[in-house]
């Protein structure tokens, strides 16, 4: 995986450039399945210069970015179009994340401000998403008001929106007017009768129209809008959500039809449903797919659209790194008392250091490869605590989230995160929060960490994952590569034994602890 | 008779606003309100009342019958 090359099988033609789309050839990875390509995990070799450009800084998008590089949602878009089984619009908790989730509405103005108040403060916010709470384009003034005002003020951040898709057509020449060039669609479905167990009803034309007709018109709208944008050449991010027994198998043939249609990325993420969040899928007990039954439906997309593993279906208003969200320091009360001086060199400086660190960590993760021995298709699933900086930096029981790489002697490749509650808490640790970690991680064999306590060190090995603490501060490609080779050495002189792990449970609901 | 939106269960998510073929709808505090006098309950105008049908919530936009029914001039 050291030396990518751009080896990809189906070409597009896009408004004059050439985007280039995963193929069954591969996508510059090199070795065994099971490795995401190009798309989110793709760096600067993978992809040509102009859509590179687009994607470096936009977390999002790339996989790499995502370690270093912020985003924030500001809530204007409060109304929607359509109804969908996973969601409910009375709920709020503070405590929750989940897309469609707010706790403040903003009028445009406000959102402005708020933007250039988190952009001063955190320099490395490169992008703004309207992405509801609603439907972006179901509110399109408060959605382009909120956009012209930040195109004349901050002209360096990134626009983007998401949509359900059904007002999409009729806005395409607004979204290029704002160049806004990444805008993420929720397609779950292209086969009406799948779409009529999802949607129970969509607002058309000042029609309520319900059932299989209405996922009919949706799905003929999606896929027109999506061909418009790529058309336009704009980026699309197409997400879907992953609904066992509903559309399970089903994503792969939307996953075929968004790609023949262009769409950057495929983005499949978990149900989220629990009876409190009071959604029809909540309320019929219908439940979210475990790790495995996720991850499988992600690999047998791989060589159709490029597939995001790195969202962390963010609430509407979230701030910050993704996993991470600091709206709370945010509210408009807090926004209003600032005095914000928009610094774009102070931006840029910031930025420039991010850059020095992204080499040093592909540099890193260059040398750790070339210590690998044969990659004889062996490959174990590590956690990692984070804070970010793509580094592993965080402690065992301040982690809010545990992100998880496969590794091979191949590479380390990012296939996703689990929440997790704190274990920490105080200073002590809560002795009822550590089988959840536990159930949460629980298909890996090692756990890197800055540090860790010795009880938790204690249970963690009695459930068969490694706690790793030596790797402290250092990329955590490099980590993870260089925890594979020891361990590997130690299988080889007999100290211990290769074991196949479990299966890992998605963490649902509202953190238990603040 | 005029619509009327319970405020209670109202989220104040603003999709039945825009819709209104007579501006009858506003914002007060938070969640939205139907002037009465305005409303024509889309008679008229659509098929079907526009916030009753652009609202997420059930039972949120309901028949006010302190308001005499609605007739087309």
């Amino acid at each position: 995986m050291t030396s990518v090359t751009a080896g990809h099988g189906g070409l597009k033609p896009l408004n004059g450039i050439k985007i280039e789309v995963a193929g069954q050839t591969g996508c510059g990875t090199s070795g065994g399945d099971g490795k995401s390509g190009c798309g989110s995990a793709a760096g600067a070799a993978d992809l040509p210069a102009e859509i590179w450009e687009k994607v470096k800084n936009h977390p999002c998008y790339s996989e790499e970015a995502h370690h270093h590089y912020a985003r924030m949602h500001v809530a204007v878009a409060p109304a929607c179009n359509i109804q969908c089984n996973y969601c409910n619009r009375k709920y709020d908790c503070s405590n929750e994340s989940r897309p469609g989730v707010v706790s403040q509405k903003l009028s445009p103005e406000q959102a402005a401000k708020k933007v250039l108040a988190v952009a001063s403060a955190i320099p490395q916010m490169t992008v703004l998403g309207i992405a509801g709470p609603g439907d972006a384009l179901a509110n399109p003034k408060k959605t382009f008001d909120t956009f012209r005002m930040l195109q004349e003020q901050a002209p360096d951040i990134k626009l983007c929106l998401s949509t359900n898709g059904l007002a999409l057509p009729d806005f395409v020449d607004e979204i290029v007017k704002y160049n806004i060039d990444h805008v993420t669609i929720t397609i779950n479905m292209v086969d009406p009768d799948v779409g009529a167990k999802i949607y129970p009803w969509i607002f058309y034309n000042h029609k309520r129209i319900h059932g299989r007709e209405a996922a009919e018109i949706l799905t003929e709208r999606q896929m027109l809008g999506l061909e418009m944008l790529t058309a336009r050449g704009v980026l699309t991010k197409i997400n879907s959500v992953l609904i066992p027994g509903v559309n399970d198998r089903h994503l792969i043939d939307v996953n075929k039809a968004v790609k023949a249609r262009g769409a950057f990325l495929h983005n499949i993420m978990p149900l989220i449903s629990e009876a409190e969040h009071g959604t029809v899928f909540g309320l019929t007990g219908q439940r979210g797919p475990t790790a495995q039954e996720l991850k499988e439906v992600q690999d047998a997309c791989i060589g159709g659209a490029n597939l995001m593993r790195h969202c962390r279906q963010c609430r509407a208003d979230a701030v910050g790194l993704l996993g991470e969200d600091r709206s709370s320091e945010f509210t408009i009360e807090q926004v209003e008392s600032m005095n914000v001086v928009y610094d774009l060199d102070k931006r840029r400086l910031y930025q420039q250091k991010v850059e020095a660190q992204r080499e040093a960590q592909a540099t890193a993760k260059t040398a750790a490869l070339a210590a690998q021995g044969e990659d004889d298709g062996m490959k174990c699933l590590v956690a990692v605590a984070t804070k970010g900086q793509g580094k592993v930096n965080e402690h065992f029981g301040h982690a809010r989230e545990f992100q998880i790489y496969e590794v091979s002697a191949g590479g380390a490749t990012f296939i996703g995160h689990r929440r997790v509650d704190h274990y920490c808490q105080g200073g002590w640790g809560e002795d009822e929060v550590l089988p959840s970690i536990v159930t949460a991680i629980n298909d890996c064999h090692a756990v890197l960490v800055a540090k860790i306590g010795a009880c938790p060190r204690d249970e963690l090995k009695q459930a068969g994952i490694e706690p790793v603490d030596r790797y402290a501060h250092e990329f955590i490609e490099q980590a993870a590569l260089g925890w594979f080779l020891d361990y590997r050495a130690r299988i080889a002189t007999g100290e211990i034994a290769h074991r196949p792990r479990g299966d890992a449970a998605i963490r649902q609901g509202a953190y238990l602890a603040a | 008779m005029a619509y009327k939106i319970v405020s209670s269960s109202c989220t104040g998510c603003s999709a039945c606003e825009p819709e209104c073929p007579n501006q009858a709808i506003v914002e007060k505090n938070g969640t939205f309100l139907i002037k009465p006098e305005k409303c024509t309950e889309c008679i008229g105008h659509f098929d079907d009342p526009q916030c009753v049908a652009a609202c997420p919530v059930d039972k949120t936009v309901i028949i006010d019958n302190a308001y005499p029914r609605y007739a087309a001039a």
